[in-house]
């Protein structure tokens, strides 16, 4: 009580606090479609004894959400995505199937690897920025927007196809100056509270933040059904609110920072099963 | 949910006679209260919610929700039926503008 | 006018949390709405406890979308079924949550669904039966607040 009036900030991690309020963790409870939740012996040189997904930092309520396909809401945009998939759109008269054929089988694996370096543009491109560069080239369609309805739909399906599959994110050859600048976003303090994304995720997770359990904030699960947001949203509105909260000007969608801190994330977590659609709080 | 509303429905498609079936029903709804303000003009954003759910079996009403403003974001409803014939299933959102949406879905009774 | 120190309107602020909570006093404009809603529903009559369970999470982690199961215990017969289930909120803007209006065919009287709550509250659900009784159940549900604004 005390601690949480403490200069009226939203920051206070309870301290010694490890009571697991109304968590389920059961280790015998799994989200649907993943056969682990942790990665108990992380890559060489990982900052963390045991990289864990967020799914095990929730409560039992919001973790049922996630066991059944069908009560994942999630999946309405899985769906729709699957649909948007087979729909011509652009000059070229295309759909994604038509080049891609089948996702089930195009597509497995692909999103457990986003994102990936393009030897044309010589730069990384996530999942959104694939898919705009497939619509724009080669549909002759108009790119979606960074969160429209369209482009979320569209991402879940295709890393959908990938769950269950380790995260295996590219970081050396032309990707490991990215993926240090990514490191160097994860580590630097900003905004008026002076916080990086490791004060929270990398030193005090598992803790409280108020009466929110603090994950390692990994990505595994992106986009992601979250209750605040009533819906399906990316990894980079994700790292905006973030932004936001320690009182930061956040970067916008699809910026390099962005990227490269999606990439570095992607790494922090290599070897987590994809969750996609998530379900989180 | 930006774009039109799309119901998702898991029923079973047979089931013997007397048996007490489930059925869960997702739609992706924005469920607008009514009370939200809009950040930069201050103004009202007006309510749109799905206010009704209905389910039908053979074009008799089985189970049916009157909604309010408080169920969440994409409705879900979960309820049962017991069977006694074979039939169809027919479930309908209906929502304030007026637009209704609906799904069907087969069950055969052995 | 008496000044307060920083110390003490902490205490005072801290003492005002409570009395919110304490049934009777802050609550209870919102209480009153509630019962007005369940009043209209029964008809006046006096609903019986029992037999009438509400399945809802004792923490909410976010309450935007929690959990909620009703079952009535019911044959579910022609001559002996649940017609409706109010469900009422004592702590949102509004009471009103939702009517799961129930037939004979429902097999049995058990519907679940997923809705919001402002803050800390009580939920109520009031079932009417066939032979035209009532029955209620009411429990609390705690919404935390997210350490990341809300």
């Amino acid at each position: 009580m005390k601690g949480s009036f403490k200069l009226g900030l939203l920051v206070t991690i309870a301290a010694g606090s490890t009571i697991m309020m109304g968590v389920a963790n059961s280790q015998d409870s799994l989200p649907a479609g993943v056969t682990s939740i942790k990665v108990a012996t992380p890559y060489k040189g990982s900052p963390l004894d045991e990289i864990i997904s967020g799914w095990h930092f929730r409560a039992s309520e919001t973790q049922s959400l996630q066991q059944d396909d069908f009560d994942n809401p999630g999946y309405l945009w899985v769906d729709k995505g699957e649909s948007l998939w087979n729909t011509v759109d652009g000059e070229a008269g295309k759909s994604c199937a038509s080049c891609h054929n089948e996702a089930a089988k195009s597509m497995k694996g692909v999103g457990a690897e986003m994102p990936k370096w393009d030897a044309k543009l010589k730069r990384p491109l996530t999942m959104e920025q694939r898919i705009n560069s497939c619509r724009t080239n080669n549909m002759k369609a108009k790119a979606w927007k960074w969160e429209a309805d369209q482009m979320l739909s569209m991402t879940a399906f295709v890393r959908n196809q990938s769950r269950g599959m380790p995260v295996n994110v590219q970081v050396d050859g032309p990707m490991k100056a990215w993926a240090e600048k990514g490191k160097e976003v994860y580590y630097t303090r900003v905004g008026q509270l002076d916080m990086s994304c490791a004060n929270c995720h990398e030193a005090n997770y598992g803790k409280h933040i108020r009466a929110d359990h603090l994950s390692q904030g990994q990505s595994n699960g992106f986009p992601t059904y979250r209750l605040k947001w009533q819906k399906l949203g990316s990894l980079h509105r994700r790292f905006k609110g973030c932004m936001k909260n320690i009182r930061a000007v956040p970067y916008k969608r699809g910026s390099d920072e962005f990227v490269a801190m999606e990439i570095y994330l992607a790494h922090r977590g290599k070897g987590l099963q994809v969750e996609t659609p998530a379900v989180r709080n | 949910m930006a774009g039109k509303p799309k119901p998702r429905v898991k029923a079973p498609k047979t089931a013997s006679k007397g048996e007490v079936v489930n059925i869960k029903t997702l739609i992706s709804h924005k469920m607008e209260t009514g009370l939200r303000k809009n950040k930069k003009t201050g103004e009202k954003i007006p309510r749109n919610i799905i206010n009704k759910f209905v389910a039908k079996f053979d074009g008799e009403e089985v189970f049916s929700v009157d909604i309010d403003p408080a169920i969440s974001a994409n409705p879900y409803f979960q309820f049962s039926m017991k069977a006694e014939k074979s039939g169809e299933f027919e479930f309908a959102w209906i929502s304030d503008n007026g637009d209704t949406y609906s799904k069907k879905s087969k069950l055969t009774v052995k | 006018m008496k000044f307060y120190t920083r110390r003490e309107s902490l205490v005072l602020g801290g003492a005002a949390v409570a009395a919110l909570t304490l049934p009777g006093v802050a609550a209870f404009a919102k209480s009153e709405d509630a019962q007005a809603t369940m009043a209209k529903f029964t008809g006046g009559k006096t609903a019986s406890e029992g037999k009438i369970e509400l399945k809802m999470p004792e923490i909410a982690e976010n309450g935007n979308t929690v959990p909620l199961t009703i079952s009535v215990d019911s044959p579910m017969t022609k001559d002996d079924y649940v017609k409706r289930v109010i469900v009422i909120s004592e702590g949102n803007p509004r009471p009103e949550v939702a009517t799961f209006n129930f037939t004979p065919r429902s097999g049995i009287a058990e519907a679940s669904t997923r809705m919001r709550l402002a803050k800390t509250q009580n939920v109520v659900a009031v079932a009417e039966m066939s032979d035209g009784s009532f029955r209620m159940v009411k429990r609390q549900v705690k919404v935390t607040i997210g350490g990341c604004g809300g």
